[in-house]
């Protein structure tokens, strides 16, 4: 394995920066794995070596004329494919935008090449970020490079997976309700969902405006430190964003846990396996020999999560999604009026998880069940905050699962809806929340497969997260081992 | 399985998002739809509606820009990835109905 | 059915409170879009501008283009609550909602508006007539884009091969101001749209322009037997492009449904199209079949939680309103109640001129005449034509220095080259005639026309205008006719 694929974002900018290695050669490097282990693990739908390595010359002779080209100076990044660059084309897993290239870049693309960060591709996801295993992509799934007959979670399966593989150290996602944990678990890397504002929407193809945000996935927590600094912030573009300067998260690296009071949600770890359960218990004793003081604590409301969450992101999502209609963009089939077309470009264009979700998210906002359904479940929100509100006035932190199984194999749960939407009942209060959460790598089952530990803060306290994270970096078992054939395929390359 | 979704109600419910489904396709998806529905039962029978809503999770009101004039596409930038275009504009099949 | 409907296409425009067959009443009431005057639309920077080349003033967000986001424009919220305050509503806390549908001309298939919670609720309009016209609301929503159908007879929808999209209007700020229906007339109808459209351009709101379709109305019409309570089924009319379709498709539509009722036959809830060459209403759709909006709240966006102070600062922005400029001329005139010259001197290109002479101390009289008759018709007026030139004009009439005559041409002069009223009395030769050069050109009218100055002189008054008019004549109209008379009798008086 080339030591290149080995060094953090964080090493490889203070490399580039002090000139012992150059961006073209990481970027390089990179661009040569992802187009090596592609056609085993599917995880980019674009690989853009033109552009990345045009990007890369850049910064190394911003280095050459003594310039600085900032603190992601030639760090190899990929996109999943819901975030705008322009020249590439941006898919969304989706039949219905192949070959669309936005004419516009997203916020976080533009926060990230003006750091030094190297765009090199664009991963895979569900259709429209919609489902929890990457099977659900138009253009086929993506495998765990830790078990190749597993799927890697998803809807961020393609970025984890190439985090996972070593491919980059860094990579973005879009978590509406677990989209980054959720597959940052089952591929044994560091995801991060932010606190809802902190990272500009503009750019990211929205799923459900009220709960999508935008966060890193990369091997260390540094790293993922380090990503947020730079992509979190204010813009006047995003009618959502916070407008408050988000304190340092990397300075949170070896502060003490002493004193700090964690709590374990009792209604995550009720129904997820043993081993994950013992994980999570792991963990909480490490924390408690570093000096935290570990609790149990209920959030019953955390129970109406799941519910709520599946009226109101098919509901905003019907909305979104309605844009697609074969007129200004995208794919049309031409029927012999305006309204056919709609539909036929629709019909053809959208997956079968996408098509359920809208017609749910229809049904529960049209009249005589809005009541009922969407503006209950708004309400539910408030109850589920005010859950963790009062559970944060006895604890700082709450831990627990991320995700009640490890990666499961490919099919094993595709033709059950509600099993699938039933994997993300631990994550998906935090988005109906606002909160910060993120998945730590921690431990592997008995089969090899990774288990992550789920670190939950109140809103904006995404430094106490990271403290928690920092923290339990120590202990954790480290990166899986990967699958024989991507090993393989890494050393001939 | 309970039928909370009738088969014509989800070809209602098609028909506004703008879906054409097979009778194999409607018959599915009113029985998943129905599943789902049914997982929701336990907050369709929570008592309450004097609850807020959460509009936003941090509370922002607000947030307005000032009007000044920020360039935006070209023309040809706009229709590059128009599916047609004609005289400067997007075009498409005819248009049965006024708006509803 | 269709019979009657032709039958009725001969009722005539006269919009008179009683133009309903005995025993029935108009119930009607008004839904009036305006386009805001921003200088971007309501969630972008693009320009919003009219008659641009189509798809120039577009970005990703009014394009709806994936992954974009609107953010409010901070000009347009003041300018809709400028609209609340000037029409006595509440300016409240509000929120958007998404009011979905498709339709080629809205690019996100769904329209930012405003629905249970509006900007500004409950307020009131005062027309000229004394009659008060509830205001249910006045909210804000994005206006749709601009479809071309090709190929169909005379560009209609019907029959049309194809359609072409214009985005520049997409994402244009409006106000929909709803009506309560108080209105019982046709004739009110127009008198309500006409003094809220000079409202609306007196708050530099709107600029008014229904043929630019800048100004939009929608009228919902119903009958019923006068001393019935509930409503009867409305119907909602659309494609009302001026205040005489408005007026005549009120008419026509509330004489159909009479007839109707009068069949023994339902009113059934429709859109309808106002056909301005046919001059009737045709149904568009049953309202039952309407589609379902499926509205919740925009979650792109934030509350709108508008603070007293900011209220009242703009409040304090809104000038004088059409009623309060109305009441200050009828008042500085003695009048008691409004004329068609004060209704045209209160608009808002000649209320400046009128306001600042009536500051300056002129007379009321003269100030409002020139305004309403001689101004009037030179509009528009040019950027440059300042006011302080109407206002010294008016002076010079006043003080004599010109005639009343003479002054309409000296501001045609004015209106026409753009220099000061004194430059252009000059250029017209206006110079004023002394009394000496007057006399001697009276004496000399009195020596050609002996006989007619004796009679004058002995007591035939009337003569006085013969003589005025051949000094006028003698003088090229130059002379002032006051100071004619005053030297003629003078001249009578001695001799």
């Amino acid at each position: 394995m080339s030591e290149m694929t080995n060094m953090s974002a964080f090493e490889i900018a203070e490399s580039v920066n002090n000139q012992t290695v150059t961006a073209t050669s990481v970027v390089e490097k990179s661009l040569a794995l992802a187009e090596a282990l592609n056609s085993k693990l599917n995880a980019f739908l674009a690989i853009d070596r033109e552009g990345a390595l045009r990007a890369a010359a850049k910064v190394d002779s911003i280095i050459a004329s003594g310039g600085s080209p900032g603190r992601l100076a030639g760090v190899p990044i990929a996109l999943k494919d819901n975030m705008c660059k322009v020249g590439l084309p941006t898919t969304c897993g989706s039949r219905i935008l192949q070959g669309w290239i936005p004419p516009y870049d997203a916020t976080v693309t533009k926060l990230l090449e003006s750091e030094g960060a190297i765009i090199v591709g664009k991963t895979n996801l569900d259709e429209f970020a919609m489902g929890s295993s990457t099977e659900n992509s138009a253009y086929g799934p993506t495998l765990n490079p830790v078990d190749l007959t597993r799927v890697p979670g998803g809807s961020s399966g393609g970025s984890a997976s190439s985090v996972a593989a070593g491919i980059v150290p860094v990579a973005l996602g879009s978590d509406t309700g677990g989209s980054i944990r959720q597959p940052a678990s089952l591929c044994g890397v560091v995801g991060v969902k932010p606190t809802y504002g902190r990272v500009s929407r503009y750019g990211l193809v929205a799923f459900a405006s009220s709960l999508d945000q935008i966060g890193p996935f990369s091997s260390s927590v540094m790293d993922s430190a380090l990503t947020l600094e730079v992509i979190a912030g204010f813009d006047l573009k995003d009618s959502t964003s916070y407008d408050e300067q988000m304190g340092s998260l990397s300075a949170q690296k070896g502060l003490s846990v002493e004193g700090l009071r964690v709590g374990m949600v009792t209604e995550f770890v009720e129904g997820s396996d043993l081993e994950v359960v013992s994980a999570l218990r792991d963990a909480a004793n490490a924390l408690t020999s570093l000096g935290a003081d570990v609790v149990e604590i209920s959030i019953p409301e955390t129970k109406l999560g799941l519910s709520a969450y599946y009226l109101i992101a098919p509901a905003e999502a019907s909305s979104n999604l309605a844009r697609f209609d074969g007129v200004r963009f995208g794919l049309r089939v031409e029927g012999s009026n305006i309204e056919e077309t709609n539909v036929l470009t629709r019909t053809k264009g959208f997956g079968a998880e996408v098509k359920r979700r809208i017609m749910l998210g229809t049904y529960a906002l049209s009249s005589g069940y809005y009541d009922a359904y969407y503006a209950k479940a708004q309400q539910v929100r408030t109850l589920i905050k005010s859950g963790f509100e009062r559970a944060y006035q006895q604890v700082d932190v709450l831990i627990s699962p991320v995700s009640p199984t490890t990666a499961f194999k490919l099919g094993e749960k595709s033709l059950d809806p509600l099993a699938m939407y039933l994997s993300d009942v631990c994550t998906i209060p935090s988005n109906l929340a606002g909160h910060p959460a993120m998945s730590m790598p921690y431990a592997l089952d008995s089969k090899g497969l990774p288990i992550g530990v789920q670190i939950l803060a109140p809103a904006l306290r995404e430094d106490l997260m990271f403290r928690l994270a920092f923290a339990l970096e120590g202990s954790s078992t480290g990166a899986p081992s990967l699958d024989d054939s991507i090993k393989e395929a890494i050393n001939r390359g | 399985m309970s039928s909370r979704i009738s088969p014509k109600e989800v070809a209602h419910v098609a028909m506004l998002a703008r879906l054409s489904l097979t009778d194999e396709e409607a018959e599915l998806y009113a029985s998943q739809l129905s599943s789902v529905l049914d997982h929701a039962s336990d907050i369709e029978s929570l008592d309450i509606h004097d609850l807020e809503v959460t509009a936003h999770p941090l509370g922002l009101v607000n947030r307005t820009r000032s009007d000044s004039v920020v360039s935006g596409l070209s023309q040809a930038e706009a229709l590059s990835q128009a599916p047609d275009e004609a005289q400067g504009m997007f075009s498409v099949p005819p248009v049965l109905g006024e708006p509803s | 059915m269709a019979n009657a409907e032709t039958d009725l296409k001969d009722l005539g425009v006269r919009g008179e409170s009683d133009f309903l067959p005995d025993g029935w009443e108009l119930v009607c009431g008004l839904e009036v879009h305006t386009e805001l005057k921003t200088k971007t639309k309501l969630f972008c920077g693009c320009a919003n501008v009219f008659g641009a080349q189509a798809n120039t003033n577009v970005c990703p967000t009014c394009l709806g283009l994936p992954g974009s986001l609107p953010v409010l424009n901070e000009r347009a919220l003041e300018i809709a609550a400028m609209i609340g305050l000037a029409l006595s509503a509440k300016v409240q806390a509000s929120i958007f909602h998404r009011k979905n549908y498709f339709y080629p001309d809205m690019p996100k298939d769904f329209q930012i508006s405003q629905y249970d919670i509006p900007l500004n609720a409950d307020g009131y309009l005062i027309l000229p007539s004394g009659k008060r016209i509830g205001i249910e609301r006045a909210h804000v929503e994005e206006d749709t884009g601009k479809i071309t159908h090709l190929g169909g007879a005379s560009g209609r929808i019907h029959g049309a091969e194809r359609a072409l999209i214009d985005y520049n209007r997409s994402g244009v700020p409006l106000v929909e101001i709803v009506s309560r229906p108080d209105i019982a007339s046709p004739e009110e109808a127009r008198e309500y749209v006409s003094e809220l459209r000079s409202t609306l351009v007196a708050i530099g709101a709107s600029d008014g322009k229904m043929e630019e379709g800048s100004l939009r109305v929608d009228a919902n019409v119903s009958v019923r037997p006068i001393g019935e309570t509930p409503f009867r089924t409305r119907c909602e009319i659309k494609n009302l492009n001026s205040l005489r379709s408005l007026v005549r498709a009120i008419t026509f539509e509330a004489h159909r449904q009479v007839a109707a009722y009068l069949a023994g036959e339902k009113v059934t809830q429709q859109t309808r199209h106002w056909d301005e060459s046919a001059g009737r209403t045709v149904a568009l759709r049953n309202k039952e079949e309407a589609e379902d909006y499926r509205y919740f709240p925009e979650p792109d966006l934030v509350p709108l939680r508008p603070s007293e102070e900011w209220i009242e600062g703009l409040r304090s922005q809104l000038g004088e309103l059409p009623k309060e400029r109305r009441a200050r001329l009828v008042e500085s005139l003695g009048l008691t109640d409004t004329n068609d010259q004060i209704e045209t001197a209160i608009s808002v290109e000649l209320y400046p001129f009128a306001r600042s002479a009536l500051a300056a101390g002129l007379d009321p009289k003269i100030t409002v005449a020139r305004c309403a008759n001689e101004l009037a018709s030179l509009a528009p007026l040019d950027e440059s034509f300042e006011i302080s030139w109407f206002v010294e004009l008016l002076r010079m009439e006043t003080n004599g220095e010109v005639s009343a005559t003479q002054a309409k041409s000296i501001l045609a002069e004015v209106a026409k080259n753009l220099i000061s009223p004194k430059a252009a009395q000059e250029r017209l030769g206006f110079s004023q005639l002394t009394d000496d050069q007057l006399t001697k050109t009276i004496n000399e009218a009195i020596l050609q026309n002996p006989k007619e100055w004796e009679r004058f002189r002995t007591g035939e008054a009337q003569l006085q205008g013969f003589f005025v008019g051949k000094i006028m004549k003698a003088t090229s109209g130059k002379a002032d006719g006051k100071a004619v008379v005053r030297i003629l009798l003078a001249t009578a008086e001695q001799r």
